[in-house]
């Protein structure tokens, strides 16, 4: 993307770690405006971590062996994993949520994985979708809490434990860090994806000059593999931090 | 290498003021509402797959293959009992068997020796039997060696007494062997 936008640019040292992430029309020129129906990489790569959410769950189960197949047996790992999660952490009656978390935790962990792939465009880098993703999950606490508890979800900000004397005080700061927590998970998110692909592609700028570019690709390669660990942690931080939420909507006692 | 790391600098400040006004395609608000419609739709595909399809389905298939692995831990555990089964039998089989072959050996025993016994009666009575018949034989045989031997003597002094001329009635004769022979 990078070469395709400043093409014109020759010689010397060019860093555009930020070209990555732009959004364009996956047809016609690069500078065409993006309208919101507008086909465009974000819908390029969001379809491939549909296809393969699809291929891996609908696919790979389709035999519905009892010996799975290693396509399904990766399906039934992470149906476990996610199961397990949502019923340890936000209890037995968050069950009910299960699909909605798992949907959210594949899309992301798809997405990021998808993201590092080389030429790759990662969706999940960009603070639209994951402010999106981070709103959809305090909307449903929010309103899951109040429907569940009625007024009673308000004890979640008034700390019964505390003196009595503290207990306004502790609840505005309760209250902040309430709405504190979209604004976190999804730069969390967001933020982390963003700057290890943009380290990623400073580095490969370092690589056009000759005496350093034995560091820089080694560099890369181990930023690469970080990467790849926190493409995996930070899907798995934003699923666990779900379930905390959901937790404290359906028990909001301290 | 100075000049070039200013040009890059300064490149890249060209190159970022040129990706948008602030500089991050992040902050681009114009491609927000593409964004958040593709993403939208993207969750809701995924939504509706994963729990009108696939989810259902890998629960059917967990809960499936824990009753079929509980089935055969059950199976097993019965196949186990029978085997246990099997062999208190077998070995009580063979116990049976046993006892049952000490007792034939011991009756065999006993009949044996019975056979042998009556057998041993019955040889013992004929040895007697014969026995007896032999001493009456002999004791015949005796008397009539015995009666012989008289009549050869009465006989001979007859013939010795004729040929030295004496004549002698058979009475005294008689009476004289029986005499001699007595004793």
């Amino acid at each position: 993307m990078a070469t395709e936008a400043h093409g014109e640019e020759t010689g010397g040292l060019v860093f555009h770690p930020l070209d990555q992430f732009i959004v364009e029309p996956l047809f016609g020129n690069a500078g065409d405006p993006v309208h919101w129906y507008t086909i465009t990489n974000v819908t390029l790569w969001m379809a491939l971590a549909v296809l393969a959410i699809v291929a891996l769950f609908v696919f790979g189960s389709r035999g519905r062996a009892i010996v799975p197949t290693r396509t399904q047996s990766i399906g039934e790992i992470l149906y476990g994993f996610t199961y397990k999660m949502v019923e340890d952490v936000a209890g037995k009656d968050a069950i009910k949520f299960f699909p909605y978390i798992m949907s959210l935790f594949m899309f992301i962990l798809f997405a990021n994985y998808l993201g590092l792939l080389p030429m790759s465009f990662a969706t999940t880098s960009h603070i639209a979708v994951t402010a999106v993703l981070a709103l959809a999950v305090f909307l449903t606490v929010t309103i899951v809490g109040f429907v569940k508890n009625g007024v009673g979800f308000l004890g979640l900000f008034w700390v019964a434990s505390a003196p009595l004397a503290l207990r306004p005080i502790l609840a505005i700061i309760e209250l902040i860090s309430y709405f504190v927590r979209p604004v976190s998970h999804s730069i969390r998110l967001g933020g982390n994806i963003m700057a290890g692909h943009a380290v990623i592609k400073v580095f490969a700028g370092f690589a056009a000059i000759a005496a350093i570019s034995p560091f820089a690709v080694l560099s890369i390669t181990a930023i690469y593999g970080l990467e790849v660990l926190v493409a995996g942690v930070q899907a798995y931080v934003f699923t666990i931090l779900t379930c905390v939420y959901l937790k404290d909507a359906l028990h909001p006692s301290h | 290498m100075a000049t070039e790391t200013e040009n890059g600098a300064v490149d890249a400040a060209h190159g970022a003021a040129e990706a948008g006004g602030a500089g991050m395609p992040q902050l681009e608000f114009s491609t927000f509402g593409n964004q958040i419609f593709w993403l939208v739709v993207a969750l809701v595909i995924i939504f509706f797959v994963l729990s009108k399809i696939a989810l259902p389905r890998i629960a059917g298939v967990l809960a499936e293959r824990q009753g079929t692995i509980t089935n055969d831990l059950a199976a097993a555990e019965e196949l186990k009992q029978k085997a246990v089964e099997a062999e208190e039998a077998y070995k009580q089989a063979l116990a049976d068997a046993r006892s049952e072959a000490q007792k034939i050996v011991n009756d065999a025993k006993a009949e044996i020796q019975a056979d042998l016994d009556a057998a041993q009666a019955k040889a013992d009575a004929e040895i007697a039997a014969k026995t007896a018949e032999s001493e009456k034989a002999i004791a015949e045989i005796r008397d009539g060696a015995a009666d012989s031997a008289k009549e050869v003597a009465r006989d001979t002094v007859k013939e010795i007494l004729g040929a030295m001329g004496f004549s002698a009635d058979a009475r005294t004769v008689t009476s004289a062997v029986n005499a001699r022979t007595k004793g």
